[in-house]
């Protein structure tokens, strides 16, 4: 292994460490924070600092006991199912919608003020709405994901569009291509990494919201889980569960760059 | 068809509008006529609006005034039968060799079967002896076999004028000649009417039968038109003492540094 490699794996060990003993101050010193220790056992199972044997969350994540009693596995699910609903429409509505943008100076002119109004707009604020007009948990928790993450990929589809070489849309001029023909041949092909960036943006974005969002709505999933142990006075799950959503935004990120790595031809050369 | 009434431009002018509002010629009164396989070179200063005229021809810019036509019919908009060779070959990066090429043949000629279009990209992968770059990307390749992709690409799609913008301007000069012979050898194969876009004068005598000579913009014009009465094949190294050679660039140089000369390039 060279020095490169070590390196890597050593620091954040010890800034791991470092976190722990950070965390065990706090716990010292507030009353009721779970200890490292304690949260532990109540992720992994064994037995707690008070002597009490205790099942894990994690030791067995895909326990159904009833409808509203489900183990994380089945959480995480459900947040990701919801995540990935919103997130497939803004793509179905965003990509078109940007394209246009980025091919038509009046679709600009006539669209663009709107996206800047609505991109700032926190989830938060659209969630009363939606759920009014939805009335449904599910519905709700889609359409939020929808609206706030469909604002990257649209900006970011136009701005691909716009990063076309005029050189490349003469070729499809000479050949007389169809418009069908240069946005299938000339422009997606020029624009897939930057709709990409905006689609990894907008799945990050998506993952923040969901867990806000099911905290409001509650029913199932990982942020209304959260909350849930907060009300049960489970503190150890509240910082389990920010390690779940952590390391599942963090895969979802590697998932989507390595999808935009595969479709963007500058990296395959 | 009588072969002189090939492609015709008359008192094309192209004029653009200014910001503020005052009107740029860039150029006027062009009239020229151009012979079914004839190999023309526009030579100029650079902002003569040479690149201009070869766009009008195009199609792909709209002369303000004027008329261009090929084979008596009038030029609207651009077209496969006047295939254009970028001086920054243009070609696609996300498709190898073979695909760039393939893109335009199947468009041009969608009734192709899949053999017969094999072969026919095959022929012009070979033409310019590229068959060991063939399946490589664009940016794998070096810039003289990116513009031989470029020719043969624009001459895959059979086209009655091949238009070439400053063609082989980016590329150093060893690679420039290479392309050079590359160009000739093909037009010795494939007859083809061709107009090139240059600033080189020894490429302009070396290649054409004929010299377009511009003025100075604004409002530039055809200044003279020289003859190149050099035999075919031509050969560059026995041209260099050649009388009809010599008289040839000495006409241009006098042309472009005397008559017409620009110091502020």
């Amino acid at each position: 292994m060279n020095k490169e490699v070590i390196k890597k794996i050593l620091l954040p060990f010890f800034v791991f460490l470092m976190l722990i003993q950070i965390w065990s101050i706090i716990a010292i010193n507030v009353e009721d924070f779970p200890t490292p220790s304690d949260t532990y056992v109540a992720a992994f199972g064994g037995v707690n600092g008070e002597g009490d044997d205790v099942i894990g969350v994690l030791s067995d994540p895909f326990y159904i006991e009833n409808q509203d009693d489900k183990g994380v596995f089945w959480q995480i699910l459900a947040s990701l199912e919801r995540v990935f609903g919103g997130f497939a429409l803004a793509i179905l509505v965003g990509v078109p919608v940007g394209l246009l943008i980025g091919m038509s100076r009046t679709a600009q002119y006539a669209l663009e003020p709107f996206i800047h109004i609505l991109k700032p707009v926190s989830p938060l604020a659209w969630l009363p709405l939606l759920l009014f007009i939805f009335r449904d948990i599910n519905l709700t928790a889609i359409s939020t994901i929808f609206i706030t993450s469909i604002w990257p990929i649209i900006i970011n589809t136009s701005l691909g569009v716009r990063s076309v070489n005029e050189d490349y849309l003469n070729v499809a001029k000479v050949l007389r291509f169809t418009s069908f023909e240069k946005i299938m041949q000339i422009i997606l092909p020029v624009a897939v990494p930057s709709i990409f960036a905006g689609m990894r943006l907008s799945l990050g974005t998506a993952w923040l919201v969901i867990v806000a969002a099911e905290m409001l709505t509650g029913g199932i999933g990982i942020g209304f889980w959260i909350w849930d142990e907060y009300n049960n006075l489970n503190y150890h799950n509240i910082i389990i569960g920010i390690i779940i959503v952590g390391l599942v935004g963090f895969l979802l990120d590697i998932l989507m760059e390595k999808l935009a790595n595969f479709f963007d031809y500058r990296k395959k050369i | 068809m009588s072969s002189d009434e090939f492609l015709k431009l008359e008192k094309i002018k192209k004029a653009f509008q200014l910001n503020n509002g005052e009107e740029y010629v860039a150029v006027v009164d062009v009239n020229l006529n151009i012979k079914k396989n004839e190999i023309i070179s526009i030579i100029g200063h650079s902002g003569c609006g040479k690149s201009t005229l070869l766009n009008m021809i195009a199609g792909l810019d709209v002369q303000t005034d004027g008329n261009i036509s090929l084979e008596k019919k009038e030029i609207k908009g651009p077209g496969p039968e006047r295939a254009v060779v970028f001086q920054n070959h243009s070609l696609l990066p996300w498709l190898t060799v073979y695909q760039n090429i393939e893109m335009a043949v199947k468009k041009v000629m969608p009734e192709l079967g899949p053999k017969e279009l094999r072969e026919r990209i095959d022929k012009f992968v070979n033409m310019v002896n590229l068959e060991v770059a063939k399946d490589k990307y664009p940016g794998e390749i070096s810039g003289g076999m990116k513009q031989r992709v470029g020719i043969a690409r624009a001459l895959a799609i059979k086209p009655k004028v091949l238009l070439m913008d400053e063609p082989f301007g980016a590329l150093d000069s060893l690679t420039r000649a290479n392309l050079q012979e590359h160009l000739m050898r093909i037009q010795q194969s494939v007859q083809n009417t061709v107009i090139i876009i240059t600033h080189d004068i020894d490429e302009a005598v070396l290649l054409s039968d004929k010299v377009i000579m511009m003025t100075n913009g604004p409002e530039a014009t055809i200044g003279e038109i020289l003859e190149v009465n050099l035999p075919r094949p031509r050969n560059r190294v026995a041209l260099q003492n050649n009388k009809e050679y010599i008289r040839c660039r000495e006409a241009i140089l006098s042309f472009l540094y005397e008559k017409f000369a620009k110091d502020d390039e």
